[in-house]
């Protein structure tokens, strides 16, 4: 289907299947319940995973394909950022124009870095990224300010002319994003029993665009070009030996790389229209080289589980504090309520960097191909159980008289 | 010319911290071939060993002075520190003035401990793994220590004085026929300044000298090699990771004084450390001693009023445009080996 | 088989009873039931405290926490009751908030305006926050304000200093009772001129960045009135942690006082490193060297360590004040957490009590109704004496401290002490001062 072979498609499918219901999947707890801590299916964080996840499928094509470890890939993600807030605030909320400009400015930039940092190789090359980020960051701070903002971050104003849309609203506010109309913001909440479940306008124009885009990565993996960046990674001096220049091939892959991190920039200035500085600082480049790396590089589905992963604990675990810690253990008995509360306590709230340091060691240690691996693993499993039992079956039916 | 002789000591200054914590990245990232994100974290367990010897020595008790009161309207309790207590004043005093020299001593045991558990304990297993694992695992045990630190000390920086004796700054420009107050240096940088030298210096002359220095040369070169000859190599690798920590953790215990230690001020220094040992060249230790100066000396030239008018905002960009000037020019930076870490 | 069956249809049959008639679409947009963003509607009600809990100032926004945990509890009918018994508005009657109880969320702000608006969403979308306050820096309190804005929710600041955020960044949803860089050097420059002379040149370093240049602006501008001049400002990168190359040139400069406008770490950072330059024991054009440090945090100042002894600088508030109220809060909070409370913790204090206050004035949770309490209202007892919240840019007006760090300190917490208390009247700016221009509060905006 889709020219993808059977076992892509499944993937696809799957994947389809769990962003378009994510609403529910997200929100298994609930709304009154203690658990219901852990419910990630509100329209920021649900816009936050497929937004990162974007950001991850295009760093893999970089590096899971060529090897290629840039540390430099969050300026694409800001400049892309700031070109949608600048379309938001001179020519309408559309975020079609946003979307399609942080794209085309990103695509420039990855052009202009790519062609002088693919000069070199490895560490050289990360650190030529990694500089050129940086100096994006440290300028985009300081003396660009009047482009974008520095440290407040550029955000809409009821000054900006946005000639075609409105200026303001009737009510005399800033004007919200929209895709023709389509508020992003908009919210269909549904409410069955106890649960509550939020679907976003927003969110689903990510989903779709996540979708699309992981579609398009599956067929770079698997087409001639794909193949061609697997060689670049393997053996770059033998592919140039064939007589074959692997210089357009990186760049070509880095470019798309950086357009779908400047997909991901115009998305999240789209859902909330600010664009911060720290979302080039090395801090942001080094999150996405994580989340792959977490994931399992080189993987299609990997960088959206690392994606995913991240985020979750950022937004999740942060706001857990001792109030809640107390309530969950309320039904003990003081003593054991106090020291379990203090047990916990340095792993949450203000812990999450702790929780998330020790899983980043305990997964690469354990699952050396990331958390693609752990699933596999368990796939192992079932099929090895699986195969025992038809073998149980066929070893019982085999004594028959 | 007073300026640029002020702005000259100003970058061997910074340029001394670069280095000394290059070296140590180089020994572990550009030999071993670990990519060490862990190695900020190391400088800033080293400030804190400062910390720590100056609170096991301020430890005290409290008397109730009632003629004061606290902020609750409470009779005041009084600390006195024990060391006070038991060697008097005087004596017990000076050892708490003098606790950042002192803790030198108390750092290096700690630091090679920390490396040696560090290295038989996490990176030795990740010799073989790809580079994107080693900065998966460092990175998140950076993180675990950073935490810790944050745990007992709190995220404020902590103000941990160099001793009395160095307080105050020198005046250099008299000595050159300036008048006075063209050229001050304070006391303290100057130390840091020859610590710096002289650590870099033993470091050398350890690894140039000495058999151990030679073998662990050769295993740099080819670890193989070395392994087929029947030398246990791993040991020897295992101690440099415990030299390379007692060198990040030193240069840590004595910035103490001249900026306030919190936890962290590792990660401040991360990126700056790589960029100063990939700009130094992969696998060479003049090259990352060469480049940490380097990149000192023009980072304060960037930051003079006279530069800054002409191109406003270079200082926030110095050391990464020259990053990218170098690389581009040299395509293993100052003094790099070809083949390490280039694919 | 017929188990499983059994459960499914019984969960089936539970969640029909309970969510029976429940299934009641609501959407966030303009055709809504409710009237206003999470207006609450069962008997609690839910406020977001968005703190830095990671970075630089975790410990300040741990600080901040306390204090809202401790207004929450004193608006709950617990404890002693703090500034309420204090306060000039007596609409509050210590049973939460017009009945209902009081409840909160925290997060992390992370001192990033992304990750400070991620949180803040989080908070109204998920746990159906009603109102939004915290932060330690300009950039966050800008950025969450500017959510709340459109999020229609009521934005309390909490330590942000720049004039930016009642100035060119104000918003009609969002409120600060902390005092601003304008304030600090109309309230600064007096005690400087008295205490260093008219006769002055001053050397300014600058973080590069928009709350470090409204402060410059405002103390360049407050010193040179009264006949200072300004040698040389100098702008240094916020990621920087060593000042030597920044500081060195000063002495050479002519200049006889140097001014850092830094905060937080890089304040620590550069306050140190002018120290160990030995500035302060040089003699130039015949006075003694002196350094100012605009705006102080006692809790970053004891970062600094010694260095801080003699050096003038200005802060909101600080626990040595002996007027009612700010002895009831330190009371009350130094009894619950043993050390007294820090400039960040008072303002953040106060900001849920006069929220509380306004909601119960107004009879609504409505931000519309509580702006309209809150505009020009005046108040006592919550420290700083009389207070008036100004219509036209929600900002606070009240007394401004000068202090100076101690010279011999009783306990780690005794950092400063306070030189003058600055009256209102002498920090009070027109509303479209050209420091504050540019602005537009909007209308509130309810949401929903």
């Amino acid at each position: 289907m889709l020219g993808l072979n059977n076992k892509d498609t499944l993937l696809l499918i799957i994947v389809a299947a769990i962003t378009l219901l994510a609403p529910f999947i997200l929100n298994p707890f609930p709304t009154q319940s203690a658990m219901a801590q852990f419910n990630a299916g509100y329209p920021d964080l649900m816009q936050r995973f497929v937004i990162f996840g974007i950001f991850a499928i295009g760093f893999n094509i970089l590096f899971g394909l060529t090897g290629y470890l840039s540390f430099g890939h969050a300026a694409f993600l800001g400049v892309g950022s700031y070109s949608a807030v600048w379309m938001f605030k001179l020519l309408s909320m559309n975020v079609i124009p946003a979307i399609l400009l942080a794209m085309l400015i990103s695509g420039l930039f990855a052009v202009l870095i790519g062609f002088v940092s693919l000069r070199r190789s490895g560490i050289y090359f990360s650190i030529l990224t990694l500089a050129f980020a940086q100096m994006s960051f440290n300028l985009a701070y300081s003396v660009l300010t009047p482009i974008t903002n520095g440290e407040t971050g550029l955000q809409l104003t009821l000054n900006d002319p946005r000639i075609l849309g409105q200026v303001t609203t009737a009510e005399g506010s800033i004007p919200v994003t929209s895709l023709f109309g389509l508020e992003m913001r908009s919210t269909y909440e549904m409410i069955f029993g106890p649960w509550s479940f939020q679907f976003n306008a927003g969110y689903y124009l990510c989903a779709i665009i996540m979708l699309l885009s992981f579609y398009i990565a599956i067929r770079i993996f698997r087409s001639p070009f794909g193949m061609m960046l697997r060689a670049i990674k393997s053996n770059q001096t033998r592919m140039s030996y064939t007589g074959l220049n692997p210089r357009p091939y990186t760049l070509a892959a880095f470019v798309i790389s950086g357009m779908y991190a400047g997909l991901a920039g115009g998305l999240m200035a789209s859902m909330d229209p600010l664009a911060g500085a720290e979302r080039m600082q090395w801090t942001a480049s080094g999150e996405v080289v994580l989340m792959t790396i977490l994931g399992g590089a080189g993987t299609l589905i990997g960088p959206i589980l690392g994606a995913g992963f991240i985020k979750y604990f950022e937004n999740i675990f942060s706001k857990i504090n001792d109030n809640i810690l107390h309530s969950w253990f309320a039904f003990m008995p003081d003593g054991f309520e106090n020291a379990l509360v203090a047990i916990v306590h340095p792993f949450v709230g203000k812990g999450w960097h702790l929780t998330l340091g020790i899983l980043f060691m305990l997964v690469v240690v354990f699952l050396p191909g990331g958390l693609v691996e752990a699933g596999q693993r368990v796939a192992k499993l079932f099929r090895r159980r699986k195969s025992e039992k038809t073998s149980d079956e066929s070893a019982q039916s085999k004594p028959a008289e | 010319m007073d300026a640029i002789i002020l702005q000259i000591l100003n970058g061997l200054d910074k340029g001394s911290a670069y280095a000394l914590i290059a070296l140590g990245l180089t020994l572990i990232f550009g030999t071993l071939g670990v990519v060490n994100f862990a190695h900020g974290a190391l400088f800033m367990i080293g400030a804190f060993c400062a910390v720590t010897l100056s609170r096991i020595l301020t430890l005290s008790f409290e008397t109730v002075d009632p003629t004061q009161t606290d902020f609750l309207g409470q009779p005041l309790k009084v600390k006195t520190t024990y060391i006070e207590a038991w060697f008097g004043p005087e004596f017990g005093g000076a050892m708490i003035d003098w606790a950042v020299p002192l803790a030198i001593l108390f750092a290096i045991p700690i630091m090679i401990a920390v490396g040696f558990i560090m290295e038989r304990g996490l990176i030795k297993h990740f010799y073989k793994r790809p580079h994107a694992d080693q900065i998966l695992v460092t990175f998140g045990l950076a993180i675990v220590l950073q935490e810790i630190i944050k745990a007992f000390y709190g995220a404020n920086p902590i103000p941990t004085p160099a001793p009395a004796a160095f307080k105050g700054s020198f005046d250099f420009g008299v000595l050159l026929g300036f008048e006075a107050n063209a050229i001050i240096y304070p006391y303290w940088r100057l130390v840091y300044f020859a610590f710096a030298a002289i650590i870099i210096g033993g470091v050398f002359a350890f690894l140039q000298f000495t058999t151990f220095g030679m073998v662990v040369r050769a295993g740099m070169a080819d670890r193989e090699t070395v392994g087929i000859l029947g030398i246990n190599i791993d040991k020897r690798f295992t101690i440099m990771f415990g030299l390379a920590a007692a060198v990040a953790g030193l240069a840590g215990v004595m910035y103490a004084p001249i900026n306030s230690p919190n936890y962290h001020m590792g990660m401040d220094f991360l990126v700056l450390s790589f960029v100063v040992v990939v700009v130094g060249g992969m696998g060479s230790l003049p090259g990352a001693v060469a480049a940490g100066f380097l990149l000192g000396i023009l980072e304060s030239f960037a930051s003079m009023n006279q530069v800054k008018s002409i191109f406003p905002g270079i200082d926030q960009i110095i050391i990464y445009l020259v990053a990218i000037i170098i690389l581009l020019t040299r395509p293993r930076g100052l003094l790099g080996r070809k083949g390490v870490m280039e694919d | 088989m017929t188990r499983t069956n059994f459960t499914r249809r019984g969960v089936l049959r539970t969640g029909a009873v309970a969510g029976a008639g429940v299934a009641l679409p609501t959407i966030f947009t303009a055709s809504s039931a409710a009237a206003y963003t999470n207006e609450p509607t069962g008997g609690t009600v839910t406020l977001g405290f968005n703190v830095p809990q990671t970075g630089p100032y975790a410990d300040e926004g741990a600080d901040e926490l306390r204090a809202y945990e401790l207004a929450v509890e004193h608006l709950n009918g617990g404890g002693d009751g703090g500034l309420l018994n204090t306060f000039s508005s007596k609409a509050l009657k210590g049973n939460g908030i017009l009945g209902k109880k009081i409840e909160y969320v925290t997060g992390d702000t992370q001192t990033k305006s992304d990750a400070a608006r991620a949180s803040a969403r989080s908070m109204i979308e998920k746990d159906g926050a009603i109102m939004i306050t915290g932060g330690s820096s300009s950039g966050v309190a800008v950025a969450v304000q500017d959510l709340c804005q459109s999020a229609g929710v009521i934005f309390m600041a909490g330590l942000t200093h720049s004039n930016d955020t009642t100035g060119k960044d104000k918003k009609a949803n969002g409120f600060r009772h902390f005092f601003n860089a304008y304030m600090s050097g109309a309230a600064l420059a007096p005690v400087l001129a008295a205490q260093y002379g008219t006769d002055r040149k001053a050397y300014h370093l600058t973080a590069d960045y928009t709350w470090g240049w409204t402060q410059e602006e405002s103390i360049v501008a407050a010193t040179e009135a009264l006949g200072w001049e300004t040698v040389n400002t100098v702008l240094t990168p916020l990621a920087a942690t060593d000042f030597s190359s920044y500081i060195a040139p000063v002495l050479n400069s002519g200049a006889d006082v140097l001014v850092l406008n830094h905060y937080g770490g890089n304040m620590v950072n550069s306050l140190t490193n002018a120290v160990q330059f030995g500035l302060r024991e040089k003699i130039i054009n015949n006075k003694n060297f002196e350094i100012v440090v605009p705006l102080y945090s006692r809790l970053m100042a004891r970062g600094a360590g010694e260095n801080v002894k003699g050096i003038l600088g200005s802060t909101n508030w600080h626990w040595s004040l002996q007027d009612e109220a700010s002895k009831a809060f330190v009371k009350s909070f130094g009894t619950k957490y043993g050390f007294p409370p820090s400039q960040a913790a008072q303002t953040c204090y106060a900001q849920t009590l006069l929220y509380a206050d306004a909601c119960e004035r107004a009879g609504t949770f409505n931000p519309c109704g509580i702006a309209e309490a809150l505009e020009g209202f005046e108040f006592d007892g919550l420290g700083n004496g009389p207070t008036l919240y100004r219509a036209e840019d929600h900002q606070c007006f009240k007394d401004v401290l000068v202090v100076r760090g101690k010279e011999n300190p009783t306990s780690e917490f005794d950092v400063l002490e306070v030189v003058e208390v600055t009256p209102r009247a002498q920090v009070e700016y027109a509303h479209d001062h050209p420091m504050f221009a540019g602005g537009n509060l909007g209308s509130c905006n309810p949401g929903a």
